[in-house]
């Protein structure tokens, strides 16, 4: 498969799925109209004046896309142009809530992994005993048992950014350490035997030898521990009828039947996924780059 | 205060006894080794059970809090019928029915992509794009469009499901070399002989791996999904309920059932797995 010309496959791909969803809109609507029409005692509406009403519902069963995006601006752009970036009502300022709790959970799950990984790395007993377990610990649901970190941490005390977080970083540990734990044995048995010629220390053959070669696992690991953080950080927020974050914008969208404010808040972190993992890829190339390794 | 000493008396023992059976050098005596790399593993599980138990008694943690896996135990053994229910409502149907619906389509529609490249250099980036995605945060609205009961929950499952194993099975289609494709062709084999014979089976360490990604990730939608809205069975639903009333118990034996069911269902695709792709480098190296 050759990488040039994507642009084009891509963007038709793309025109396709509008296209379904316009049309999903006008069918997925239709019977609220038809209902509507029945109701007010009218003639059931012709099909060119149901296509301009399926796509101007305040509560539809599928909003247009052109629905969300004026939602995605009124409570983006619009809040911006009147000064107000941070008020409650700005999905700007839910995305800041959402995004601080990733990014931490992310930090810390990067360094304990990097952690378990080194450790890993060097101890035969840490090898065979804890590997076994981190993997076991991921067929947990964490994501299921959310909620009740977040209310037992609650009851302790700890509140507001760090249980999110520490969801974060449960579900983001685990890709550091396998990629980690790969990364650092990469080196193969001739480069470590060139170390000891050398007479290197163990630190010595870390630091200039092992950690060096781990960067590449370690960044496609991060693609996706970044990504996952962000799940944890909105799932999160479900619980607890909690008042900010993407998760509640959600939750509350759900309850009263917002569907055009889920759909908005669902683009949002969409496009804080996608902006996230392209900064991971692109300090990736940097990295790889300053080592002279860039393809 | 001697729970506590005790605890850590009973971790430092069991790390020393981890320390002295790796020390062991076994030679070539398969056997012997396997035990250890059996036991080592399951010592320090059980150093955590323990730890856990000292600790949670030792330090008064209240039980609302973090209840010891005595009392987990406890709850399990007297709530066998609760836990089934709810293991039947979310696993049975909408994890199981999620599953093979998701999987089964992603297929498909691989299988269809692939006879046009033009599909396929579209959709590979878009499938991987999606991945990154938090799909989780469909489930509000598939509640809303499917109502309350299972078929919600599947149709989040499908959906989470669906991009892995489009995207793993389009990469494993296309990961028969050339030389082995060519060959078929001198053959005049046609384009189902082809699949059959070759690329299927080279796509199938790729579409193993979809599987049991999909097994974690069906588990975790279904569950999550029913925090949106869910009749009175599930686990989901459990567990949201139980932490309002604080029966904290409770939620824990639903987790550890969950954790097994996970495990379990893992555990089986990977069984699948070495049955079918007993040929590949990765499995044959772990039999020798």
């Amino acid at each position: 498969m050759t990488s040039t010309g994507k642009t084009i496959p891509v963007l038709t791909i793309i025109t396709i799925i509008v296209a379904i969803w316009y049309a999903s809109v006008v069918w997925m609507n239709a019977p609220f109209e038809y209902d509507q029409a029945e109701r007010a005692k009218v003639e059931q509406p012709a099909f060119s004046e149901l296509i301009s009403k399926t796509m101007a519902q305040e509560r539809p069963v599928l909003p247009a896309p052109h629905q969300v995006a004026q939602e995605l601006w009124k409570t983006t752009g619009a809040m911006i142009q009147k000064g107000r970036p941070f008020s409650k009502r700005s999905l700007i300022y839910h995305s800041w809530i959402t995004l601080s709790a990733t990014l931490l959970g992310f930090l810390i799950g990067t360094a304990l992994g990097i952690t378990l990984a080194v450790g890993i790395v060097h101890n035969r007993a840490m090898d065979k005993s804890v590997m076994p377990w981190v993997i076991t610990s991921q067929t947990i649901p964490i994501l299921a048992i959310a909620p009740m970190i977040i209310v037992v941490l609650n009851a302790m005390g700890i509140s507001g950014l760090l249980p999110k977080a520490l969801i974060s970083t449960y579900l983001s540990f685990f890709p550091v350490v396998v990629g980690m734990v790969k990364g650092l044995r990469s080196p193969d048995a001739a480069q470590l035997d060139l170390m000891h010629t050398y007479s290197a220390s163990r630190s010595q053959a870390f630091w200039k030898l092992r950690w060096p070669s781990s960067m590449p696992y370690l960044f496609t690991s991060l693609k996706i521990a970044v990504a996952i953080s962000l799940v944890g950080a909105i799932v999160g927020e479900l619980p607890t009828g909690a008042v900010a974050g993407l998760g509640a914008r959600m939750l509350a969208g759900s309850y009263y039947g917002q569907t055009i404010q889920i759909w908005s808040a669902l683009l949002m972190a969409s496009a804080l996924a996608a902006i996230l993992v392209m900064i991971v890829s692109l300090a990736h190339t940097m990295v790889l780059r300053r080592m002279g390794q860039a393809t | 205060m001697i729970l506590i000493i005790a605890a850590f008396a009973f971790w430092i023992a069991a790390w020393w006894v981890n320390q002295r059976l790796v020390a062991i050098d076994t030679g070539l005596n398969t056997k012997q080794q396997r035990v250890i790399d059996l036991a080592v593993p399951l010592i320090f599980g059980i150093t955590i059970f323990v730890v856990w138990e000292l600790l949670v008694r030792g330090l008064n943690v209240p039980t609302v809090l973090l209840p010891p896996p005595s009392m987990i135990w406890a709850r399990i053994i007297t709530s066998t019928a609760t836990l089934w229910a709810d293991f039947q409502q979310t696993f049975l149907k909408a994890v199981i029915a999620g599953y093979v619906l998701g999987c089964g389509s992603g297929f498909i529609v691989a299988l269809l992509i692939d006879r046009s490249p033009f599909l396929q250099r579209g959709l590979l980036p878009l499938g991987n794009f999606v991945s990154a995605l938090p799909i989780i945060g469909v489930a509000p609205i598939m509640v809303m469009w499917f109502g309350f009961d299972w078929q919600s929950k599947a149709a989040v499952v499908v959906i989470m499901t669906f991009f892995p194993m489009l995207v793993n099975t389009v990469q494993g289609l296309a990961a028969s070399g050339n030389m082995e494709r060519d060959l078929m062709n001198t053959y005049a084999s046609s384009w189902w002989q082809t699949m059959t014979r070759l690329r299927l089976p080279t796509a199938a360490p790729f579409i193993f791996n979809a599987l049991k990604i999909n097994s974690t990730l069906a588990l975790i939608g279904a569950i999550v999904a029913e925090f949106f809205g869910t009749p009175i069975v599930g686990m989901g639903f459990r567990i949201s309920t139980e932490v309002g009333r604080m029966n904290v118990d409770m939620v824990w034996a639903e987790i550890a059932v969950a954790a097994l069911a996970g495990s379990a269902f893992y555990g089986g695709v990977a069984l699948i797995e070495r049955a079918v792709t007993f040929w590949h480098p990765s499995i044959r190296a772990q039999k020798s």
